[in-house]
């Protein structure tokens, strides 16, 4: 017999049968009434995905002075050198006389290719096309405007301060940043340093990345030239010490804020997640209290961000998102997702090399400049 | 978000089971949930819009055959297409006649050039090849540094040279002369596409050294961008092939899809882990699958082989079938499924998986209660769980400190799966008396679930099987 298939069966049945019986387990611990749905070990009928019939509300079209069309806000200096902009897609769609089928394709093709998600995207359109359909909007640059508003509404009323918080005396603000591999977590951190140290507070860095080949040389850097401490390791140290050791460090010297570097890690390495969650375990213990968990995302991720706020968040209870390198050509989209689906608020991004570059983020102005020419 | 396209289709064709011949209309929906998926893995809009239009003109008139369902056929030729995507023509590294072989690495900040230069200095010495490195990254803090970390681990020597990207890159060729060496690997800064400056700095590098291959590295991650930026670096250093860094990941990579169909470059290599030996020459036809998210059956496969021993792994599985698989048997088993790494990763990649357990999010820990009940059976328990009685259960349930419900649902579960896999193993036992074809038909309802078309040099099983068997568990795509 074919040893593949054997084994394939095999291994089938071993994973069904095993993770059958835990699910089961869950549901029945999970709450009385709750049915189970898987009641055979071996599901023979297919679970058919059912699209879920929403009921979709009566589009209720909110009463909404639709003002004279204003052109949009320039986008202030540092937005305004980004190539954000989907000019060439939008100006498409302002050139034609009236809203047709294809203002509708360009729409999404806008969107989507500004990696928002086809999710995100279907909502945002299904809104616009019934406030079109109601004859609120009639035009294509109301359209625009509309689609503008929207969006920049979406990402509205989020805290986005940095988190130093006020702590019981001896205890210390820690920041800790986390993320994938290479989407520029020690760099914001050096950036993140040389900003908090001009706001005059004291500050260790510690190379919790003991992982990648001279990650704590970066770092050490970085703490040079904001005049920052750097505690680090060894290489292939356990990160949690090195963090430990650098709040350690920090309260004995009585300093401020400590930022925790960490490794890159893909979200569904269990092991290196589990790694994660003792870090931000240890990283609590006093003297230390963390105040601040920021997940660094690449602004060329695509519908992934996703994945990696809900998995980040799960293990180290992410509080805030940075969004790196928005100054190349990508667009970084997915923030409209992590924000809306995870509640995660995006704090800061970079939009640029310089430690100035890294400047709050704004919804209006990232809106505006995805809109704006 | 990983919703397997063929659950997905299951919907549809329920509908339209039985018309025999698919509709235009039938074909829009279909085509609808195939663009959803491209999007949702990455794909670039532009080149969904030519996938699909493709897909149509073959879709259209597909008529239900008794071997393939219409499903299965949508399936087939989907995955066909995006494998001639991905696929055509794979790179074959040929060695410059005076050496060394030059290669250049690109990219954007953090797609990984560094970490995979190292890892193709690594490939380049496991095919016999003696290579140099050079790190022209004076950019990044301590880059050369982690460059140099990297060749002492795999024994490659490092050059490096403060001046300025491109004066290190030429002196690193004189060296690569010096020393005799016949690869040269130029690890470079990365840099953004739009950045003039940057792009004619490593305009001129290229322009000195003339490489042999110049590799663009993109991050498995990447989206939309993925085009503007392969576009990019196209047009300013005529790229000749991909290395796909983080493909451990569990992002669905349809950028590998995009880029290849836009600059018409092969994806050379794959990179498949942090160690610097997990990296591999390209798959397509693993991709289509994976981008489809419909699981990575031949990786599976793979791992499970180095994971399980066979001939042991044999005899249970003929036990499942004969119905003699005993809780020892599973516990056994259990054991070598664990070696295959985290079992979240598992699942994502078995196709047709169901819904209720790939959202279950199980961590490996979840099962220890499960373990821990089988061992606190005795051996007579686990060959026959029906013996178990009021005061077993009881005993049970305290030396394994779970409650006597759970012990239930155990015993219950494996009993029915037991009575299932005999069926099965019965089913196909009396269809002349061969084993080998049942359990190939029971396959053949994963395969066609999975991958069909995939099966190739395969088990042929693995194929477009003969539906109908369908694997327990799986359900067949219909």
């Amino acid at each position: 017999m074919n040893t593949q298939s054997l084994l394939l069966i095999l291994l089938v049945v071993t994973v069904v049968f095993g993770l059958g019986v835990v699910v089961l387990n869950r549901r029945s611990s999970g709450g009385a009434g709750v049915k189970p749905v898987i009641s055979e070990p071996v599901v023979v009928e297919t679970p058919v995905v059912k699209a879920e019939v929403v009921e979709a509300p009566e589009v209720e079209t909110p009463v909404v002075e639709v003002p004279v069309v204003e052109a949009p806000v320039p986008p202030k200096s540092r937005w305004g050198k980004t190539a954000l902009s989907l000019a060439g897609v939008f100006g498409g769609v302002r050139a034609r006389g009236g809203i047709t089928n294809e203002t509708w394709d360009d729409l999404e093709e806008a969107l989507l290719k500004a990696d928002v998600g086809i999710g995100v995207t279907d909502e945002l359109l299904n809104s616009l096309r019934g406030r079109v359909k109601a004859k609120e909007i009639t035009t294509p640059d109301e359209l625009l405007l509309a689609l503008q508003r929207e969006m920049t509404s979406r990402l509205e009323g989020a805290d986005r301060e940095l988190n130093f918080a006020q702590l019981d005396e001896g205890r210390i603000n820690v920041w800790l940043f986390v993320g994938v591999n290479g989407v520029g977590k020690t760099t914001t951190i050096g950036k993140v340093s040389a900003q908090q140290a001009q706001l005059g507070r004291s500050l260790v860095l510690a190379a919790g990345d003991t992982f990648r080949a001279a990650a704590a040389e970066q770092l050490g850097t970085w703490a040079e030239r904001s005049g920052a401490e750097l505690v680090r390791g060894a290489e292939g140290g356990d990160p949690s010490s090195v963090i430990f050791d650098g709040i350690q460090r920090a309260a004995a010297k009585g300093f401020d804020l400590v930022l925790g570097d960490t490794a890159g890690r893909l979200q569904n390495k269990s092991n290196l997640m589990d790694e994660l969650r003792k870090v931000r375990r240890i990283a609590d213990r006093e003297p230390g209290q963390v105040t601040e968990v920021l997940l660094v995302i690449d602004a060329t991720t695509g519908q992934n961000g996703l994945s990696q706020a809900r998995e980040f968040t799960d293990a180290a209870g992410v509080t805030g998102v940075v969004l790196t390198k928005l100054d190349g050509s990508a667009k970084g989209g997915i923030v409209f997702a992590i924000e809306t689906e995870m509640g995660i608020p995006i704090k800061l991004v970079g939009l640029g090399e310089t430690i100035g570059d890294l400047v709050a983020f704004d919804p209006d102005e990232y809106v505006s400049a995805l809109f704006i020419g | 978000m990983f919703d397997n396209l063929s659950n997905r289709f299951d919907g549809i064709f329920k509908s339209i089971r039985g018309k025999g011949r698919l509709t235009e209309a039938d074909v829009d929906e279909v085509l609808k949930e195939i663009r959803t998926a491209l999007l949702e893995a990455d794909v670039n809009v532009s080149v969904v819009r030519n996938v699909v239009a493709r897909i149509r003109e073959g879709a259209i008139g597909i008529e239900s055959s008794k071997a393939l369902d219409p499903s299965q056929q949508v399936i087939k030729l989907v995955n066909q297409e995006l494998t001639n995507i991905l696929g055509g023509e794979t790179l074959k590294i040929t060695y410059a006649s005076r050496p060394p072989t030059v290669v250049l690495m690109a990219g954007l900040q953090g797609s990984g050039k560094t970490t995979n230069s190292a890892k193709l200095a690594k490939w380049f010495k496991s095919q016999g090849r003696h290579p140099l490195l050079v790190g022209a990254d004076l950019q990044r803090p301590a880059a050369v540094e982690q460059l140099r970390t990297l060749g002492r681990q795999i024994d490659v020597p490092v050059f490096s040279d403060p001046s300025d990207p491109v004066t290190t890159a030429v002196r690193g060729l004189a060296e690569a002369h010096r020393l005799g060496k016949d690869v040269l690997i130029v690890d470079t800064a990365g840099r953004l596409s739009i950045d003039d400056e940057m792009m004619a700095q490593i305009r001129q590098i290229s322009d000195q050294i003339t490489p042999n291959y110049t590799f663009l590295v993109i991050d498995a991650m990447t989206g939309q961008d993925a085009v503007s930026v392969a576009e990019a670096f196209h047009s300013t250093l005529q790229i000749d092939g991909v290395i796909l860094s983080k493909l451990d990941g569990d992002a669905r990579g349809g950028a590998a899809l995009s880029v290849k169909e836009v600059i018409g470059r092969p994806i050379a290599f794959a990179s498949t882990g942090e160690k610097l030996d997990a990296f591999e020459q390209f798959h397509p036809d693993r991709m289509a699958g994976r981008i489809l998210g419909m699981g990575d059956m031949l990786t599976l496969i793979e791992q499970a082989e180095q994971a399980f021993e066979k001939d042991a792994a044999e005899e249970a599985a003929a036990k499942l079938l004969d119905g003699d698989f005993t809780l020892d048997d599973f516990l056994e088993q259990m054991q070598s499924l664990k070696k295959m790494g985290p079992l979240g990763g598992l699942m994502g990649m078995m196709p047709g998986m169901p819904k209720e357990l790939k959202n279950a999010k199980i961590g490996d820990d979840e099962l220890k209660p499960v373990e821990a009940i089988i061992r606190s059976m005795t051996k007579e328990e686990r060959r026959k769980p029906e013996i178990i009685n009021g005061s077993r259960r009881q005993r049970i349930a305290t030396g394994s400190g779970r409650s006597i419900a759970e012990v239930n649902r155990l015993v219950k579960q494996f009993g029915e799966m037991q009575k299932m896999m005999k069926r099965m193993g019965g089913m196909t036992t009396g269809k002349k008396g061969k084993r080998k074809m049942s359990s190939m038909a029971g396959l053949g309802g994963l395969g066609a679930a999975g991958l069909p078309g995939q099966g190739g040099g395969f088990g042929d099983g693995l194929g477009g099987g003969a539906p109908g068997g369908g694997f327990p568990g799986f359900p067949p795509s219909r």
